[in-house]
């Protein structure tokens, strides 16, 4: 190929995808020709990470630019993708649709949080911390307030936020590789661990760009693909997006005939541990006004403060570039999102619906029982039935499924042929491992950028600097993949906290230091320390049995967080002295678009 | 007023204009959430539960564009506009 690599990246990627969907095509006629599940499942995911993995390896760079911000060239529509695949986790992937199908209302405060986020991440971050040209977010703090102590604050914000969250993918990882490749948990996080370090050892930000873009066209490919071919064989609309409206108004009927039986504890007993049934309305509001608005609120901000999505806009060409880029990230985000609560309501209908074909509620359970799909599941500890009131038919009640279900099982039960299950594996795989990449480098590059280089030892050479954040990616990743081995909290617990835990401490310090020039390193540091602290406070205390207050739970403790680390910052910067007029004036360069980086290139 | 402080003072208020609608779209409207239900919205989706799946979030994605390209004739204005590359 001639012309240099960006130029032709139109090329390179739609190759790619062109190759990608020969590889599907190839699989289903292996499929028809008797190729096994098992091994249907293997190629696919060993398939997909190889080409990660060779994508890093091309990567690979000496160079400090190249290795912190991708050598800043990445263009508009591709760093969206980037970003989209950085953004949407395993969570996001495998458990957003159940989510929906099993809370409803309460849980689409969610998809309206993770996306209206990055309103504020275009209009008040992304342009102005990349003008200011720094390679990680505690770079940016450390700069614009001054001195070692707000940057190390900075560091322990982002390690906190981004260290619970990424434990939750590398557990993610772990669970598709043990199903896909059928290997113990224990030994599949480190599977999967691997594989991620493979992307983004050799390359850094630079190998983690290119991968991710290659991970989003695997896993929107992976989403859409399932739930097209549902939407048209159930007939449900070619379209789905445009064309469930039937299909909503249709369980609103089903749920008012079959009505939200609820079961005594003696029976709940039974059902294994994980697994849920169908308590809440599927398009009804199911929760007040500030119970959505709250959670919503929380995901915005945390949105705006988690560095792995902020540090992508460092590498964009321009400023204007970072503006829109942000623009094509959230399109891309979209087109997963609003297909989630497509699926869910397709899957809910044809378990639910006696009148179709696959509907099981009102059979007889022991017909139940005896279904292929269901005994798979159910061995998998994902589905479940029993007849609590002995009339021998499944009732609405009696029906449990594992929140994973409706993006894992769906396609079985819909009848569609075992390679598209196998896909669904590889866009999970892709959606994990994109997210753990981004946030495993995020906490290295801030350790070894902004408190090895620039506290410990600010003379090291490109060199030692580069094998420094190596060796750190290699013990967080280790780090997070022991920790995701003891499967302490589920995979959408952890990811909710991560958000509070970066809105607690980073929001304010952030925002302000933009648009606030009288913020000061006092009130920054002030505004890190007590906002982290106040809302591991609450946390801890709503935890432990406190009864919290304001509404504010455990999911959305960072309300409380950045309200104490607003409070704080602006109090403390007004009791002590405003900026000195050197970082007043860098504050006026960061409003202008135009013009050099504060920072130099190389630094 | 200089070049600069005018060009920050058009900035904001594009800033505010950005995060009112961001406003209503994320937060104002599902005050209303149980109300506004009642009624049909596109496509035939019960309104709130159609801006949770779409309208809300293709009301951001617009939103961000929208504001992209006013904050880039803001800057030409002033002649702050960065040359070359997009």
């Amino acid at each position: 190929m001639k012309g240099n690599f960006i130029d032709n990246l139109p090329k390179v990627y739609g190759i790619y995808t062109g190759g990608f969907l020969a590889f599907i095509i190839i699989m289903s006629i292996a499929e028809q020709m008797g190729m096994t599940a098992k091994t249907i499942g293997i190629c696919f995911v060993a398939f997909t990470v190889a080409i990660y993995a060779i994508i890093g390896y091309l990567s690979r760079t000496a160079q400090a630019d190249a290795y912190y911000v991708a050598g800043r060239q990445v263009p508009t529509v591709f760093n969206g993708m980037a970003t989209a695949a950085d953004w949407m986790s395993g969570a996001s992937f495998v458990a957003m649709a159940g989510g929906i199908y099993f809370k409803g209302y309460g849980y689409m405060a969610l998809l309206v949080g993770w996306t209206g986020g990055y309103v504020l991440v275009a209009s008040l971050l992304a342009p102005y911390l990349r003008k200011f040209g720094c390679y990680t977010v505690p770079d940016f703090i450390g700069t614009r307030y001054g001195g070692n102590l707000s940057r190390f604050m900075a560091v322990v914000v982002l390690t906190v936020a981004s260290f619970t969250y990424v434990t939750a993918q590398i557990n993610a990882t772990g669970t598709i590789a043990s199903v896909a490749l059928d290997i113990p948990f224990q030994y599949a996080v480190y599977v999967g661990l691997v594989s991620i370090l493979l992307c983004s050892m050799l390359g850094g930000m630079r190998g983690v760009t290119w991968t991710q873009v290659a991970q989003y066209i695997v896993l929107i490919i992976a989403y859409l693909l399932p739930v097209f071919w549902i939407s048209n064989k159930m007939g449900a609309g070619f379209f789905p997006h445009f064309m469930l409206a039937d299909e909503v108004s249709r369980i609103a009927e089903l749920e008012a005939q079959f009505g939200f039986v609820k079961n005594s504890a003696e029976n709940l007993k039974e059902v294994p541990k994980g697994l849920a049934g169908i308590t809440k309305a599927h398009s009804a509001v199911n929760a007040t006004p500030w119970a959505f608005i709250s959670l919503a609120l929380a995901m915005m901000m945390g949105t705006a403060s988690l560095p792995h999505v902020m540090m992508r806009y460092f590498t964009t060409p321009s400023v204007k570039a970072a503006r829109k880029s942000v623009g094509w990230s959230l399109f891309f985000i979209f087109l997963l999102y609003s297909s989630a609560p497509m699926l869910a309501t397709l899957s809910k209908l044809s378990l639910i619906d006696p009148t179709l074909p696959t509907g099981i509620i009102g059979k007889s359970i022991s017909e139940v029982q005896a279904i292929d799909w269901y005994q798979n599941w159910n061995q998998a500890n994902l589905m479940f039935v029993s007849d609590f009131n002995g009339n021998g038919t499944l009732e609405l009640n009696e029906f449990f499924m594992g929140g994973k279900a409706v993006v894992l099982a769906t396609p079985e039960i819909a009848g569609l042929p075992y390679v598209i299950s196998g896909l669904v594996a590889a866009g999970g795989m892709a959606a994990a491992m994109s997210t753990a990449d981004g946030l495993i480098l995020a906490i290295a590059n801030a350790i070894s950028h902004d408190v090895y280089y620039k506290i410990i030892d600010p003379k090291a050479e490109t060199a030692k600097r580069l094998v420094v954040a190596r060796v750190l990616l290699v013990v967080i990743g280790f780090a997070g993949a022991t920790i995701a081995a003891l499967e302490i909290q589920g995979i959408l617990g952890s990811v909710i906290w991560a958000f509070d835990f970066a809105m607690s401490g980073l929001f304010f310090p952030l925002v302000l230091g933009v648009w606030w020039k009288r913020a000061n390193k006092e009130g920054a540091v002030a505004g890190m320390f007590l906002g982290l602290v106040s809302g591991a406070a609450y946390l801890v205390w709503v935890r432990t049995g406190g009864s919290g207050f304001l509404g504010i739970t455990q999911l959305t403790f960072g309300i409380f967080g950045s309200a104490v680390s607003l409070v704080a910052m602006v109090v403390v910067s007004l009791m002590t002295s405003a900026p000195n007029a050197a970082t007043q004036k860098m504050v006026d360069e960061v409003r202008i678009p135009s013009g050099k980086s504060i920072l130099g290139k190389q630094h | 007023m200089s070049k600069q402080e005018q060009h920050w003072e058009k900035s904001r208020g594009l800033l505010f204009m950005t995060l009112a609608i961001w406003f209503v779209f994320s937060i104002g409207i599902f005050l209303f959430g149980a109300e506004m239900n009642e009624v049909t919205g596109p496509f035939g989706y019960p309104l709130t539960y159609w801006f949770t799946c779409q309208g809300s979030l293709g009301a951001f994605v617009i939103l961000i564009f929208w504001f992209a390209n006013r904050q880039e004739k803001i800057d030409e204005e002033f002649g702050f506009s960065e040359r070359g590359d997009d």
